[in-house]
């Protein structure tokens, strides 16, 4: 393989699979957010 | 007796008699680092290190890379066997807040345009010479992420390990020079003054702690090369997140990256021998390192503007600038750039979103870079 081929290979596949991942990872923060959503903690005079 | 104590004279003279100018200059060039390291505060804990080692290793006939020299001995079992770069990325887990990220996730883009420099400066560097992996050591630069680039380079190009960290480590402690004129350059004033307001979406401990199992199993199931580097940070993130292992995150953050901190610089400024890093070779690396920033920075803004006239003008371009790893260097950048144009503008907790996407982005980058490799049978 010669190297544009190697370079422009990598550049490519490297960027776009760099924003895939991270995107695949913005949805699963979603997800989580969604299936563990935030509580407020009762103030302790509450909790007694 | 006499001819004895003569012998005895010349052993002293050893070191000078052998001195070689290219040894000079490293001294001085170890000196150099020093200095940045404790007066200019630029990445002390490392550069200090690495021009000692640097200075040690230049000494004539002190044979600390001799093949029983200690420095050696730190090299080849930390550094070629990638302990050190490993166990640093558990501490930086464990050193690590992904909160900023869980609270405003679509803000993760621009962790992965800020690493666009990494493969723009792959093309740069195959087109001035360098050879494939090689020229993929110097690419990882652009992470702006020590322990990745030392990771990499250790791995592909341990000839260049020296030259990659240098330029890693001081480009990294540059960034509030290299970042605001690029910044400035980009963005309009009506875009540099865009308020994007307060951010405060609590994210619950379950999230928090299935944050770094989800990420890694997802993450390496994509790039399994790069396993070792997600693999260890989400461990360090979840020692943090989980609450009950507080020793051994502890220990994680603290002895255990100070003391492989210490022997890393140690071992990288060991490859800094005159006759192994006084070439052209070196220099071409050092201003690649500085392309490669500026180059995420500058795809980091331009995603940041795209992201702005998507959203109809509720994203600041100058946090696109915040997506590489340098953390939270970068995001105190834009921050004070923010100020400068709008004082009531707190751009802050959005560029640490970003920053902590850029710290995730830059090890994801790398990873996504081993497997493709890897695939196409080089590594």
């Amino acid at each position: 393989m010669d190297i544009w081929t190697f370079g422009w290979t990598v550049a490519l596949i490297g960027m776009g699979g760099t924003m895939l991942v991270l995107w695949l990872l913005s949805l699963l923060i979603l997800a989580l957010r969604r299936l563990f959503p935030y509580k407020a903690e009762p103030p302790a005079s509450e909790k007694e | 007796m006499e001819s004895a104590l003569v012998s005895g004279l010349q052993g002293l003279l050893l070191g000078f008699s052998h001195l070689e100018l290219g040894q000079v200059v490293m001294i001085l060039i170890g000196a150099l680092l020093l200095y940045l390291g404790i007066a200019k505060g630029f990445e002390p804990l490392l550069l200090l290190p690495i021009g000692f080692g640097a200075i040690l290793v230049n000494i004539p006939q002190s044979e600390l890379m001799g093949e029983e020299g200690v420095l050696r001995f730190f090299y080849e079992t930390g550094v070629l066997t990638e302990i050190f770069p490993i166990l640093i990325f558990i501490g930086i887990g464990a050193m690590t807040d992904f909160q900023p990220l869980l609270e405003n996730p679509k803000i993760i883009l621009l962790g992965a345009a800020g690493q666009f420099g990494i493969f723009l400066t792959l093309l740069l560097a195959l087109a001035v010479g360098f050879d494939k992996l090689d020229a993929v050591a110097v690419a990882i630069i652009g992470a702006c992420d020590g322990p990745t680039a030392i990771y990499v380079s250790s791995k592909y190009a341990p000839h260049l390990l020296g030259a990659v960290s240098v330029a890693a480590y001081s480009y990294m402690s540059l960034v509030p020079l290299i970042q605001p004129p690029i910044m400035r350059l980009l963005t309009t004033e009506k875009e540099k003054k865009i308020v994007m307001g307060v951010l405060k979406q609590p994210v619950s401990k379950t999230a928090k702690i299935l944050f770094p199992i989800v990420v890694t199993i997802a993450a390496s199931m994509v790039a399994p090369k790069g396993t070792p580097l997600i693999g260890m940070v989400m461990l360090g993130n979840l020692m943090r997140e989980c609450g009950v292992v507080e020793r051994l995150k502890r220990a994680s953050e603290n002895e255990i990256a100070n003391i492989v901190t210490l022997l890393l610089g140690l071992s990288i400024g060991a490859t800094m021998e005159a006759n192994k890093f006084l070439q052209r070779e070196t220099l071409i690396v050092l201003a690649l390192g500085l392309v490669a920033i500026g180059l995420d920075t500058v795809v980091g803004v331009l995603f940041g503007k795209l992201m702005c006239l998507l959203t109809g003008g509720k994203i600041n371009p100058l946090i696109g600038a915040a997506g590489i790893s340098a953390f939270p260097m970068s995001a105190r950048v834009v921050q004070v750039e923010g100020q400068r144009y709008n004082k009531k503008n707190y751009l802050l907790m959005h560029a640490m979103s970003a920053n902590a996407a850029g710290q995730i982005g830059s090890i994801i980058a790398a990873s996504v870079m081993l497997s493709v490799l890897a695939g196409m049978g080089l590594v």
